[in-house]
């Protein structure tokens, strides 16, 4: 028992534990969602931090020490961002052929993610540092994290907020899509990118090829509009 | 392989210095891919090395999301206390730009192929 408990402190200590703890529980989530039919319940973005989640309070580990590990693995999201160039490249005659449908749909979409979104809080009586911490929420994290701030609203839920839009859309965005009968994989990965961001982008990958380099796009240009234009607009109602 | 990841990590670095240089509203990795991009439309086509390279990331790459979702333990009470309100518009809101979004591609794409 004493030697058990010495080798727990040596791992708690270095990144390894948590790091591997990243891979398996995404690992086991990615398992459980290719068993289950790829129901879009069974996210395995979802999946996997409520293991870690659960793992990090059975074991009392704060965030801080979780990271220090898990740091190899976010580190990768930027080169992962660059790497969206690729399949951009790939489908770019599709998007020089209709870059004005692009770029309409992109700037009613956007408006319309931080409209709602603030809408709903405003109906509910919400302080206006809640709204503008959530009014971000469907752009990529740090962007999002730099427009709560400028906003007056709480980055680090911001990123949190950011996560959840993002896999909700990766969990119903087809299915929506099916239901309103888009089949265009343009529209489709275009719709995923500018409410889901990065999450949306990487499902979409998983699904079509032009459906995840549209997705991709929207990401780039929605952060693009929303951090030039949201604190404009924020500045004529608050 | 080697070579295509540090060119990759190039464009990265390059994105955060112009970004952090200059003050742009956007992040380095996406300054990043818009300079990978013009790399690739300088060059014409897309070396094969360099599509395997970042195939292997964008395979993957719903797991690079992990670690910041991991991040919803710091703030568990600020969520509780507000739990409907932030979930139904997070739903609402995301389920309203994917909508919009999409029949807004449809119409327009329709009007240009009408014309």
């Amino acid at each position: 028992m004493n030697n058990l408990s010495e080798t727990w402190v040596y791992l708690s200590a270095s990144p390894l534990f948590h790091l591997t703890l990243t891979l398996a529980a995404f690992q086991a989530a990615s398992f459980v969602f290719e068993k289950g039919g790829r129901n879009p319940l069974l996210n395995p973005v979802l999946g996997a931090v409520a293991i870690v989640v659960a793992v990090l309070a059975l074991t009392r580990t704060d965030y801080f020490t979780y990271f220090e590990g898990a740091q190899f693995v976010h580190f990768l999201l930027g080169p992962a961002t660059v790497a969206l160039a690729i399949p951009l490249y790939r489908q770019w005659h599709h998007v020089r052929s209709s870059w004005l449908a692009i770029g309409a749909s992109l700037l009613t979409g956007s408006l319309a993610a931080v409209a709602s979104a603030v809408a709903v809080l405003w109906v509910a009586g919400s302080s206006e540092a809640l709204m503008a911490t959530i009014a971000p929420k469907s752009v990529t994290a740090p962007v999002a994290m730099g427009i709560a701030e400028e906003l007056g609203g709480l980055p680090s839920l911001t990123a949190v907020l950011v996560i959840v839009s993002g896999i909700f859309g990766a969990m119903f965005g087809p299915l929506l899509l099916n239901l309103i009968g888009v089949k265009d994989w343009r529209a489709r990965g275009l719709a995923i990118g500018t409410a889901s961001h990065g999450i949306g982008t990487a499902r979409a990958l998983q699904v079509n090829e032009t459906a995840g380099a549209f997705s991709g796009l929207a990401m780039g240009l929605n952060a693009l509009a929303t951090a030039l234009l949201l604190p404009i607009l924020w500045g004529l109602f608050f | 392989m080697v070579g295509y990841l540090t060119l990759i990590l190039c464009c990265q670095l390059f994105g955060e210095v112009i970004v952090g240089a200059l003050g742009l509203p956007v992040p380095g990795p996406v300054l990043g891919m818009a300079l990978l991009f013009i790399f690739l439309l300088v060059r014409g086509h897309v070396p094969e090395a360099l599509g395997s390279t970042a195939d292997g990331l964008l395979r993957n790459m719903s797991l690079l999301f992990v670690p910041a979702g991991t991040g919803v333990i710091m703030h568990l009470t600020l969520l509780s206390e507000a739990l409907v309100p932030l979930s139904l518009a997070v739903a609402i809101s995301t389920s309203a730009a994917i909508i919009v979004t999409a029949l807004m591609m449809r119409f327009l794409s329709k009007a240009a192929a009408d014309e």
